[in-house]
């Protein structure tokens, strides 16, 4: 059911939290907005309310990790990035398990504005040593992520959730695998990486194109660290245009990690599409997607002009 | 010296002034669909206070080297201020109806870089105080008297930023800054008092060696006695406590939380409304 990947997460945890009693939460006085709030109700002992102190809660989450726990600490995704010292050395280096959750990604948030979306936390956390850096793309993929950070994984963990309700996008029968992309379309004039927020986009974008004989291979990219190397490889050979599509500054994301691979094994034509350099501003979470160019005619003009030029 | 704060704005004017400023938050709230009421109706009375009385400024010249600066560090807000912003001229009072929407300059939390009248960025809280130090200490590197006042929510002060930058305005003996705790008891996932306490709160600012006042937020008489205190005070920044009702002056928003962060229905605004008329 098309959800907001914050709601399928709290969801996801009130029921890891049954199965596994070593999960306990987090949160700096959002758990309403986290949706962390669906653990708490459950498990109150299990749940840590740290008040407005997110460096506080991620050391404490350190602590909690080193001793043998599965800590998920939450807040928007600009907030608990934004502590970055803390997560450096109390998490990523002391390999301390700890799931940070960051919720309110990109300028899908809408009308609160650039202090409270996270657009720089990709790039932030990809860049710490031990770190893994995930973004589910609907329900089914968010709570499969829930359920490997909690009993498939031991390590520092990032997890970048949106506000807005996501549309349904994985086939039947997924299954999430760390490292591991995923084709959603075929196609073979270029193909579009999408994350997060911008998947349902880009297949909407890829379906418009078609009728605009331009046939694009959609892939959600919801492992960006680890990344699908082969795969991102093998999408460059049979493609030979990349696109990439984020809710995230360009510089630094998702398109980032995926040019460093192409310029790595396999120098192909790329465009990164996203936030260009820039801070958000308030607006309708529609009205931002239309002016920055994330919603599906945007993505699709983007991407046929891309195409057009860029030869083979 | 150009000035907009008139010294002689009577207690009378003040409270119409922020009548006014209330209804019109209200009204801006409402419009923009989002936004959050609770904390702009507790600190409005202080704010009134501040630009219509205390604050040395000039609406035809935002930018003038020697005002008064006002620093929003609880940023979420700022409806309260710009509507007080808008009734000292700086803008007209049309724009406040476009808070939140695309392209406005009154973005949903300050923003200096597209609005003149606004001090700093801020809506990540935790970090107004630091600025306001460093504004402080400006006016000292620069010799000039300005004053700067700074207005902290009582859930933000859980930052730890905050402690430190309430050491190091102790340290710099800053008595050109004023901090105004907007003390109205609540924040988002619960009462202050539960989510993580803070008392006693004024012994822990005495002992980081602040001048401290403690005072009725909405009380001008109060109010005023304080910022007066406040000038008076050398060698030490001043903390004034001010104890506020969350969503102050509309029934069914004050004490509470539920109107931290939630927009009026068109139905609740009118009943809203009604009521600060005819307070
Ligand atoms: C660093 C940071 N963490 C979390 C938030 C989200 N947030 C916005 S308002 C708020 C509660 C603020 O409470 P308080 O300071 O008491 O403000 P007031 O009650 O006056 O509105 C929170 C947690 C934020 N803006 N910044």
């Amino acid at each position: 059911m098309a959800k907001a990947s914050r709601l399928a997460f709290g969801e996801a945890l009130a029921e890891v939290g049954e199965t596994n009693p070593r999960v306990v939460v987090f949160d700096a006085d959002l758990s309403k907005s986290t949706m962390s709030m669906l653990f708490a109700k459950k498990f109150p002992d299990r749940f840590f309310e740290m008040g407005i102190q997110e460096a506080n809660m991620i050391g404490a989450g350190a602590g909690m990790a080193l001793s043998g726990m599965i800590p998920f600490v939450c807040s928007f995704a600009c907030f608990i990035t934004g502590r970055y010292d803390t997560i450096r050395m109390s998490v990523a280096y002391s390999k301390a398990g700890v799931r940070i959750v960051g919720t309110h990604a990109g300028i899908g948030i809408g009308e609160d504005g650039n202090s409270q979306m996270g657009l720089e936390d990709v790039g932030l956390m990809r860049g710490l040593p031990n770190m893994i850096v995930l973004q589910p793309a609907d329900e089914l993929e968010t709570k499969q992520m829930v359920r490997f950070l909690a009993n498939g994984h031991d390590g520092p963990a990032y997890l970048r959730l949106t506000r807005q309700t996501l549309p349904d996008v994985s086939p039947e029968g997924y299954r999430f695998e760390l490292g591991k992309g995923m084709v959603l379309r075929e196609g073979k004039d270029v193909t579009c990486f999408a994350s997060g927020g911008t998947v349902a986009n880009a297949l909407v974008a890829a379906n418009r194109l078609a009728e605009q004989g331009i046939d694009a291979r959609v892939v959600n990219l919801s492992s960006i660290k680890p990344i699908d190397v082969d795969l991102i490889v093998r999408c460059a050979r049979e493609t030979g245009r990349i696109f990439t599509v984020e809710d995230h500054n360009v510089i630094g994301g998702m398109g980032s990690a995926v040019c460093e691979v192409l310029s790595e094994h396999c120098p192909t034509k790329a465009r990164r599409w996203g936030l260009l350099d820039k801070f958000g501003e308030s607006g309708t979470p529609e009205g931002l997607y239309e002016k920055y160019e994330l919603d599906a005619e945007g993505i699709a003009r983007r991407l046929a002009e891309f195409v057009k030029e860029t030869p083979r | 010296m150009p000035t907009a704060a008139s010294p002689t704005t009577d207690v009378a004017t003040l409270k119409e002034i922020a009548r006014k400023a209330r209804i019109n938050s209200i009204k801006m709230i409402t419009a923009a669909g989002s936004g959050h009421p609770g904390g702009s109706l507790s600190a409005t009375d202080l704010m009134t206070t501040l630009l219509f009385r205390e604050m040395r400024h000039d609406p035809k010249n935002p930018r003038w080297e020697d005002r008064d600066r006002f620093v929003l560090s609880k940023g979420h807000c700022i409806p309260a201020w710009y509507c007080l912003l808008a009734d000292a001229g700086y803008f007209p009072e049309s724009e406040l109806m476009n808070l939140r929407r695309l392209g406005s300059p009154l973005q949903g939390h300050p923003d200096c870089t597209v609005l003149d009248s606004i001090e700093a960025c801020t809506g990540s809280l935790g970090q107004g105080l630091s600025i306001a130090i460093g504004i402080a200490l400006a006016a000292r590197v620069a010799k000039r008297d300005y004053r700067v006042y700074c207005m902290v929510g009582d859930g933000e002060i859980q930052e730890g930023q905050v402690w430190e930058a309430l050491l190091s305005a102790a340290k710099f003996k800053l008595d050109n800054l004023v901090v105004i705790l907007d003390n109205n008891k609540g924040q988002i996932d619960g009462p202050v008092a539960e989510v993580m306490p803070l008392e006693p709160i004024l012994d822990k600012i005495r002992a980081f060696n602040w001048h401290v006042i403690d005072i009725n937020g909405h009380d001008y008489d109060q109010i005023l006695s304080a910022l007066d205190e406040a000038r008076t005070v050398q060698g030490r920044p001043v903390f004034i406590r001010a104890d506020t009702i969350k969503g102050k002056g509309v029934s069914f928003m004050e004490g509470g939380i539920d109107w931290h962060g939630k927009a009026p229905k068109k139905e609740e605004m009118e009943k809203a409304i009604a009521e600060l008329e005819a307070a």
